[in-house]
């Protein structure tokens, strides 16, 4: 790559793609007097050559953000049904907390660590598993290796959700015997989910470590350092940003996952946060949708929060695969 | 990024120089790793251990095989110094093996059988139950204390059923499908009738749960055998705390492999894995079984006149929505993508943070405030646009709510892609256009358009085949409905996936088999297009 985020080299110092041909005033300041009006100036000019810009991105905004100020202000209206919400709430307070909070039917706050629970560990899980088989795929020698890169990929195609019956059925039998990881447990679900976790991003991953120079092993290796020490001590502190990226994905897919949830958890205190918050606002779609829209803010928080904070880091990773 | 990248790499080599302080990799491995690693694998074999003691209580000798095959490959692999790459490989390859593999095979085989309603269990279990089902009391024979239960983890609505039960000398039992046995005292809490009312192991039910399970518990009853094994008798309740023990009316002769009533005189022949009386005079006895069926629920699927009617469009809706989602979603986000792509235009950032939150929200939040939100009394669409369409509940409105829904959801991806997409396109070729005399719009679809095609095509299939499964939103905001013309298995928005889904575990008639069957149809699909998706863009790759 060639530092394409670089903007001095960019494309758009001459023409850009919307034929505004405009020079930029600031390269054609001379004397150095002239230079503070001529940046007024086209700072003015610019501002002419993007208002348009602005006005659609407006409107774009506008399009992304009237559902969220509808969860946000629903969230802090008192009346607390759906007839009662609109853009702006009409009685600002916090009673929906107090009902999501106070609600023995239904535990938000075990809901909230079930989900924790489950995504913490399978995110772990998935960089471990996933981060020692791109090792062996990308460091080590081995018969067969190029068809099991192929066959795990192969394996990807189908997805987990459409084996679902398979899954359900297979899970009913396997809790007779061992109630511990059956149907309606945290983790027979997490079991569920860390199939998944090797092959998924394999692809991913191994593409990484293959752009960590070789040399770098070899020469531990010459000097001694077994292979179990140059994976932790060498290779895995230089490929932590793909960890963090993969590690984030994982963990707002995991999040948001509703069907296997919804299949393995059946008690309200096994749930998840999306089966949870689900359930609530099927009981009543107008009386409880002031608690269930407080639940969910709250349920978006987390994401949210590591999408805005990390957003460099995850438009990296959801390019690399397009950029060429 | 490859400069920090890179960066990195220098300061990992500085550290191999031969006078820094790290190249110190003695070859002897510290206690401590020595430690950690043979009490992670004692921990695991132990693990395995107790599970094979459940197992081999529960006398399922392949699943035991199965985990004692683990243990000892846990040990071959991580106790040695042999087979590197297999120490790297097996947690994960196991786990894949064992569930994504395994419910992969299994759901095919499952596409292959009668799985379902009527036919859960096996034909001995089938004809035990038949058996046991047709007991009458006899006469001056004790009753027993019966309370009602399912093993301990399993869903009290799906789970096992079974008679916990009290004779009258105060002896515990179990009563299953599979027989009677004894159940020790321990742990065992018992009303002043002697009735259980809790036992380590099982899950009492509620008087609302037994009603709930009234279906089931009609076909229920405990066989109880002879010591040759043959069964003599079967226990069936009365009410709801009671049950008789008693001798069964209706016969199964295992050489004809056929039922006979004693009482009606009627005798059942095995068709079609039910037992139908053999005049062809009345229905036939509820307990079936699962068998091999074949293609059956594939021809199903291809000629059943409804079934053909259905599921063709279905097919075509989830074709069209996956499409239409992906090249709309595309469209948008790339509009937005060049309409930012102006270093000219101040507050990038800010822009960008604010149009990624619809992404970043879970799918449960958005497409249930989007269903709430285009609700037809009091939902927000209505309301802002002063308008008065029943959204959900007309087909054509909830499709086109569907389709509103994934726009809003998916565009900040696409929006995010070609922003990154957009950069790696060299100023040259635009300004190669320009000097061409190319205008603004001709620049962007001769130029760009084709450059941003051959670097998101794959992304472009990959949202394709996630869109064509999209279970999360269609469920969560239409449940596949709505309903219209009378029709109640298949909804006017249903893909695919949510058909399935419903046919298998959402009525009270589930069919596994014919679900099954529908997701490898699913997968093939998918499968076909995706693979004629990649060779178009390798196709298009070698035209640039």
């Amino acid at each position: 790559m060639t530092s394409p985020q670089d903007p001095t080299s960019s494309t758009l110092g001459s023409v850009d793609a919307h034929g505004s041909d405009q020079a930029r005033g600031g390269r054609l300041g001379t004397a150095s007097a002239d230079v503070y009006t001529v940046t007024r100036k086209s700072r003015r000019a610019s501002f002419r050559a993007v208002w348009w810009r602005h006005a659609l991105a407006l409107l774009a905004l506008a399009f992304a953000l009237f559902p969220i100020i509808f969860i946000v202000s629903s969230a802090f209206n008192n009346a607390g049904t759906l007839s009662t919400s609109g853009l702006l709430p009409t009685r600002f307070g916090l009673r929906n907390f107090d009902a999501l909070f106070n609600d023995a039917a239904r535990p938000y706050w075990t809901w909230y660590k079930n989900s924790l629970i489950i995504c913490g560990v399978a995110t772990v899980a998935t960089l471990v598993l996933g981060a020692a088989a791109a090792y062996a795929f990308s460091r080590l020698r081995w018969t067969g290796r190029r068809f099991g890169l192929l066959f795990i990929l192969l394996v990807q195609m189908f997805p987990a959700l459409l084996a679902f019956v398979a899954l359900y059925i297979t899970f009913a039998t396997v809790g007779e015997v061992i109630p511990q990881i059956g149907l309606n447990t945290l983790w027979g679900l997490l079991l569920v989910y860390l199939g998944g976790a090797m092959g998924a991003n394999i692809w991913l991953f191994k593409g990484y470590f293959d752009t960590i120079p070789k040399e770098l092993d070899e020469a531990a290796k010459i000097d001694g350092a077994s292979h179990a020490r140059v994976f932790f001590t060498i290779i895995l502190p230089l490929v932590t940003p793909i960890l963090a990226t993969v590690g984030i994905l994982a963990f707002v897919g995991l999040w948001g996952e509703f069907l296997l949830a919804s299949i393995f958890l059946t008690d309200a205190e096994n749930q998840t946060l999306a089966v949870g918050l689900y359930a609530t606002r099927n009981a009543d779609q107008n009386r409880y949708f002031g608690q269930f829209v407080a639940g969910a803010l709250l349920a978006s928080l987390p994401v949210v929060l590591v999408y805005l904070s990390l957003q460099r880091l995850l438009i990296g990773g959801m390019t690399a695969g397009s950029v060429k | 990024m490859s400069e920090t990248r890179s960066s990195e790499v220098d300061a990992a080599l500085q550290n191999l120089e031969p006078t820094g302080e790290h190249l110190e990799f003695s070859s002897r491995t510290p206690l401590w790793v020595q430690v950690v690693k043979w009490g992670l694998i004692l921990l695991t074999v132990a693990v395995l251990g107790w599970m094979a003691q459940q197992v081999i209580e529960a006398g399922y000798w392949l699943m035991v095989s199965l985990i004692g095959f683990i243990a000892v490959c846990v040990i071959a692999v991580y106790a040695t110094r042999r087979a590197i790459p297999a120490k790297y490989l097996f947690p994960g390859v196991l786990l894949m093996l064992l569930l994504q593999i395994w419910p992969l095979l299994y759901t095919v085989q499952i596409s292959f059988t009668n799985f379902g309603d009527g036919h859960i269990s096996t034909k001995e279990e089938a004809v035990a139950s038949i058996v046991s089902n047709s007991v009458r009391e006899v006469e001056g024979s004790s009753r027993y204390a019966l309370n009602i239960a399912v093993p301990e983890g399993t869903d009290v609505a799906t789970g096992d059923l079974a008679y916990l039960l009290t004779d009258a000398e105060g002896t515990y039992y179990v009563g299953t499908i599979d027989g009677l046995e004894e159940l020790p005292a321990d742990g065992v809490e018992a009303g002043p009738t002697g009735r259980i009312i809790s036992a380590p192991g099982w899950t009492a039910l509620t008087p609302q749960q037994v009603n709930d399970r009234s279906d089931d518990l009609a076909d229920f009853g405990v066989p109880v055998f002879d010591d040759a094994g043959e069964q003599t008798a079967g226990i069936r309740q009365v009410g709801l705390s009671e049950a008789f023990i008693g001798t069964p009316t209706r016969v199964y002769d295992e050489e004809a492999d056929t039922i006979t009533d004693t009482v009606t005189g009627t005798v059942y022949v095995a068709e079609d894995a039910n037992f139908v009386p053999q005049d062809g005079e009345g229905a036939a006895l509820p307990q079936g079984w699962r068998e091999f069926v074949g293609f059956e629920n594939y021809t199903d699927a291809f000629t059943n006149p409804t079934l053909r009617e259905g599921l063709t469009k279905v097919f075509v809706w989830n074709v069209f929505f996956a499409a239409f989602t992906v090249v709309a979603t595309f469209l948008l986000g790339m509009a937005i993508a060049l309409l930012m792509n102006d270093e000219r235009l101040k507050g990038k950032g800010v822009y960008r943070s604010i149009l990624i939150l619809p992404y970043a929200l879970p799918i449960y939040v958005t497409a249930l405030v989007w269903a709430s939100m285009f609700n037809q009394d009091f939902g927000l669409i209505n309301n802002l646009f002063g308008l008065d369409i029943n959204w959900l509940g007309s087909a054509w409105w909830a499709r086109i709510a569907v389709l509103i829904t994934n726009l809003w959801l998916g565009f900040p991806y696409w929006f995010i892609v070609c922003t990154g997409a957009l950069q790696a396109i060299p100023s040259d070729v635009k300004e190669a256009a320009a000097i061409d005399g190319a205008g603004a719009f001709a620049t962007v679809r001769r130029v760009i358009m084709p450059l941003l095609l051959v670097a998101v095509g794959p992304l472009m299939i990959a949202s394709f085949a996630f869109n064509f499964n999209n279970f999360g939103l269609i469920w969560l905001l239409t449940e596949g409905g709505p309903f219209v013309g009378g029709q109640s298995s298949i909804g006017s928005t249903d893909l695919l996936i949510t058909l399935a889904y419903r046919l298998a575990l959402g009525g009270a008639a589930p069919n596994f088999g014919f679900a099954s069957a529908i997701s490898v149809i699913i997968f093939f699909l998918v499968a076909t297009i995706s693979y004629f998706g990649f060779t178009r863009t390798a196709a298009l790759e070698d035209v640039n």
